[in-house]
């Protein structure tokens, strides 16, 4: 019996190391790409680090980074304002009332990427807005309010509306009363859902690729006009700064001692 | 409170009519008509030509092919993170999330240097004196890299409703007499289901509706529905065409939604 249970263990073991390094291998690749000083993917010409200091003086990539932080940093605050402030909107509101919202909430969750990508897409045609930074930012926005939406409804239904009247009744104006009584509640959720708009933001390839101007790229648009002609290894160095100084970040929150539960879940997402 | 909350909602609503709901019509709008602006049903049985339908029914079986193997890898993984502990777990989950963070075209492209004839694998398999993996451009090889890509979404909802089973009811299972195999055919598995729907439906539209994934993997010799409608609005211009072909996209994926709404009373999403 010892002896199966033992075995078990170590059978779960070797199916999560699998599953690890099947996730991880890509990533790996690249971090050894960005390594190489060969200029092609295929072969390997010795170890440098010229790509991580050229990296900084390659201003294309450099613009294109910057891009993708400030859509990414805008839209998903934009997107936790709105979603926020409709969030309690939302649960104040009847069943049915309810329901519409949250079905309208859940196409941009559910509906194909390319789908909501071109539908922004003819908006902006429709209306002749001129395709740039502000198209991309919208759409952005667009994308991400759902996250938040479905991040912090599941914290208000927990809230307790005694407390919030409560503090009405002691004399709080309801702005004061909902910073003071509720907004601690959901601040979890809050939370969860900016990190995963701005998750989300930093990611998107497909529906910024139909709402950038020509001038304008993000990171991924840039990659993948760089496929066709060869991926710069500048590009391998830059993400594996990014990936790794989020591996340290969530690294070093994790080994902090006492953590509450929410910050736990905030983690999970 | 009434009125506030209309107050409250009021950004949003505009938000969602003029970011949401609008450009679906208009979608729906350029579906139906020609050039000239009059009614036509022309796109929606663009979606019968030959090239069209052969990239749709491969988009479906590939990305059905997908869905199986993330749901088969999927589950036995979210058992075992669900059975660690509350640290270890949350550590896990993070674990399985964080390849996100590095872009997810050049996670896709690192396949290609794995996968190339004289790639990583293949130098691993040859030093074995192994027989060689001959996928890349090849639909095994988009499956390949659907799989990757859209793993996590399958593992999260999951993991998310076992967690929340009550232990107490499966050791009832067990005291009622029920071997483990029962256990789970009548217990974890059922009360697990709205998380498998949710996750099925989080990696079968997306999987159905890539462009990129084949682009990437498939030499850009394989057309997936995706890559055709990509094609109509950025290469041929033609915005009639490509929402017809969207619209017929939009009917497969309410489609598949109704069905796992159907199934999915608890809400067992990825958050």
């Amino acid at each position: 019996m010892m002896k199966t249970k033992k075995s078990g263990q170590l059978l779960k073991k070797l199916y999560v190391a699998l599953i690890f390094i099947f996730l991880y291998a890509p990533i790996v690749t690249l971090i050894v790409l960005s390594f190489n000083s060969s200029k092609t993917r295929a072969k390997w010409g010795g170890f440098t680090t010229k790509w991580y200091v050229s990296l900084f003086h390659n201003s294309a990539i450099m613009s294109a980074l910057y891009n993708t932080i400030i859509i990414a940093i805008l839209s998903s605050l934009i997107a936790t304002i709105i979603g926020t402030i409709a969030s309690i909107a939302i649960n104040s509101m009847n069943k049915k009332v309810r329901s519409v919202y949250m079905g309208v909430t859940n196409i941009p969750m559910l509906n194909a990427d390319i789908v909501t990508g071109i539908s922004l897409m003819l908006l902006f045609i429709a209306f002749s807005v001129r395709f740039g930074f502000g198209t991309v930012l919208i759409s952005h926005i667009t994308f991400n309010i759902p996250y938040v939406i479905l991040s912090v409804m599941p914290k208000l239904k927990q809230t307790n509306v005694s407390t919030y009247e409560a503090a009405l009744d002691l004399g709080a104006t309801p702005v004061y009363a909902f910073f003071k009584v509720v907004f601690p509640d959901i601040f979890p959720g809050v939370l969860s859902g900016f990190m995963l708009a701005f998750t989300m933001s930093l990611d998107d390839f497909i529906i910024t690729h139909f709402n950038k101007g020509p001038g304008l790229d993000t990171l991924s648009t840039k990659i993948y006009t760089e496929v066709k002609k060869g991926i710069k290894p500048e590009m391998y160095a830059l993400s594996s700064i990014i990936f790794l100084s989020v591996f340290i970040l969530l690294i070093l929150i994790n080994s902090l001692p006492n953590k509450s539960k929410d910050e736990q879940k905030v983690k999970t997402v | 409170m009434k009125n506030k909350s209309t107050l409250l909602a009021a950004p949003y609503s505009v938000w969602a009519i003029g970011f949401i709901l609008i450009p679906l019509v208009l979608v729906i709008f350029y579906a139906f008509t020609d050039k000239t602006g009059s009614f036509t049903l022309d796109n929606i049985i663009a979606i019968s030509e030959s090239t069209n339908l052969k990239a749709l029914g491969l988009s479906v079986m590939l990305s059905f092919i997908s869905t199986i193997i993330c749901l088969l890898l999927a589950y036995p993984l979210a058992m075992i993170l669900a059975t660690l502990g509350v640290n270890q777990s949350s550590f896990m989950v993070f674990i399985f999330i964080l390849p996100m963070w590095m872009n997810f075209l050049l996670r896709t492209l690192a396949w290609q240097t794995l996968l190339e004839k004289t790639g990583v694998i293949n130098s691993i398999l040859t030093f074995l004196n192994l027989p060689t993996l001959n996928i890349i451009n090849t639909p095994s090889a988009i499956v390949l890299g659907m799989v990757y890509n859209f793993l996590p979404f399958m593992v999260l909802p999951i993991y998310n409703t076992l967690i929340k089973i009550d232990s107490n009811v499966i050791n009832a299972a067990k005291d009622l007499g029920a071997n483990n195999i029962q256990t789970f055919t009548r217990v974890i598995f059922p009360l697990s289901l709205p998380g498998v729907i949710s996750g099925i439906t989080m990696v079968f539209v997306p999987a159905l509706t890539t462009f990129v994934i084949s682009d990437l993997l498939g030499g850009a010799k394989i057309l997936l529905i995706g890559n055709v409608i990509e094609q109509e609005f950025k290469q041929a211009n033609n915005w009639n065409a490509g929402s017809g072909l969207s619209f017929v996209l939009m009917i497969f994926i309410v489609i598949s939604i109704f069905i796992s709404n159907k199934y999915d009373k608890e809400g067992g999403s990825i958050l």
